[in-house]
């Protein structure tokens, strides 16, 4: 049951302002679940449903959602949508959101750490630079500034 | 899978090393801003030196080209990524350089015809499934539809420049799962299983894939998955290193988890 105190037009505003507007034309075809590689999978990531939730402006429990967190970004539903619809966008919209709420998955904490701390996702470490040098390729720097002051800005 | 060097010369290409970092996209749930404004960063880097940029991982020619498509429409987003490459005293105004997959920059820039005329050692008896996965093509819009984003050819093409056949399989689009390793590995692990056990019974020579992340799904994991390592899994540029002849330990084959040896015997 949806309940009408639950529809938050402002989170509607700001995703439409700062985000995507192409996920109002949405017309529920379900074409993005039917080409999903994930629903097979998993059942509750279901991205039609998650269009409709958002439609209706079902903030809370949306972003409060574990499933938003499962799309695999594999872009197929965007290319079959017949309304133009991004939804993988829209994804990205609704995970940024939720982090604002302080809905954060751990592994994605973990994320911002690595990079923030040092730099890369997967570091140099002291045996890779040895097999760099050894295979005859150059040096990197191992913890690129740039990338840990730029994530260490994302508030997580 | 460090098979770079050697290739260049063969095909007349010269590489610089710019001091690149992350291209963002692992951050692009968290902060969509931070995360273009560190592609951005990036492609300031080349456009500086006035260079193209070349990628080995699809996320990451994604991720750039998409930073440029975005950024060159959407003023408002421009302003905010700014304001936060300001902490870094850096403007981000509208710098573009081409922006390349290796396997779309040797398809486009080399060209199949002049890559079959460069094999040294034709790969005639390999049949190999090629993995596209997403990010090479998709989304097209930012691609400027270089390639059907459903139905690719640059690849299967690029595979048979060097003799080997690429074989049609079922499932031959499919995602790697990659997206939600870190999200959920038991999703992740059964959408690339799903892949591996279709070549397992098909028995294919090699799985020949073009995007890092892909490869440790297929091959890193591939033990785990299939309780063995059966299906060689190459980079593109390894297998276009045996046909032109350079010398596997060239081509950094001992670093692939699953090991080569069958296939090596059949090449060599």
């Amino acid at each position: 049951m949806i309940e009408v105190d639950e529809i938050d037009t402002r989170f509607l505003r700001r995703l439409k302002s700062e985000f995507d507007e192409s996920h109002l034309a949405c017309f529920q075809c379900g074409v993005c679940s039917a080409s999903c590689p994930v629903i097979e999978i998993e059942a509750s990531f279901n991205p039609r449903r998650i269009m409709k939730m958002t439609r209706l402006g079902l903030k809370s429990r949306v972003l409060s959602s574990d499933y938003i967190w499962l799309c695999s970004m594999c872009l197929l539903c965007e290319e079959r949508c017949p309304q133009g619809v991004r939804i993988p966008e829209v994804m990205t919209a609704l995970r940024n959101l939720a982090v604002e709420e302080g809905y954060i998955p751990e592994p994605m904490r973990r994320i911002r750490s690595l990079l923030a701390e040092g730099g890369r996702l997967y570091p140099i470490d002291d045996f890779t630079a040895e097999e760099r040098i050894d295979r005859g390729l150059p040096e990197v720097e191992a913890e690129p500034e740039f990338v840990k002051r730029l994530a260490g800005g994302v508030k997580a | 899978m460090s098979s770079r060097p050697g290739h260049a010369e063969a095909l007349g290409i010269e590489f610089v090393d710019l001091p690149f970092g992350c291209c963002g996209f692992p951050l692009e749930p968290l902060d969509r801003v931070r995360s273009l404004a560190m592609a951005a960063y990036n492609l300031m880097l080349a456009s500086r030196e006035g260079l193209d940029i070349a990628t080995l991982c699809s996320a990451c020619a994604e991720t750039l080209i998409k930073a440029e498509w975005l950024l060159s429409r959407e003023e408002g987003l421009l302003r905010r990524v700014n304001r936060v490459l300001g902490e870094l005293d850096a403007e981000y105004k509208g710098e573009a350089p081409r922006v390349l997959h290796i396997a779309r920059m040797l398809h486009e820039e080399v060209g199949v015809e002049r890559i079959r005329g460069l094999v040294k050692r034709p790969l005639n008896d390999l049949r190999v499934a090629v993995h596209y996965g997403c990010h090479y093509m998709r989304p097209s819009e930012a691609y400027g539809g270089f390639e059907d984003p459903e139905r690719p050819r640059s690849l299967d093409e690029l595979v048979e420049a060097t003799g080997a056949e690429s074989v049609e399989y079922p499932g031959k689009m499919d995602c790697c799962g990659g997206g939600l390793l870190a999200m959920s590995e038991r999703v992740a692990k059964e959408m690339a299983a799903k892949k591996l056990r279709r070549l397992s019974e098909l028995g294919v020579d090699a799985l020949v894939l073009i995007c890092p992340f892909c490869a440790i799904m297929y091959d890193r994991y591939q033990s785990l998955i299939l309780g063995e390592g059966r299906i060689p899994v190459l980079y593109y540029t390894q297998l276009l290193g045996l046909a032109l002849g350079l010398e596997p330990e060239a081509l950094g084959l001992d670093l692939n988890a699953v090991a080569v040896d069958g296939l090596l015997e059949k090449v060599m």
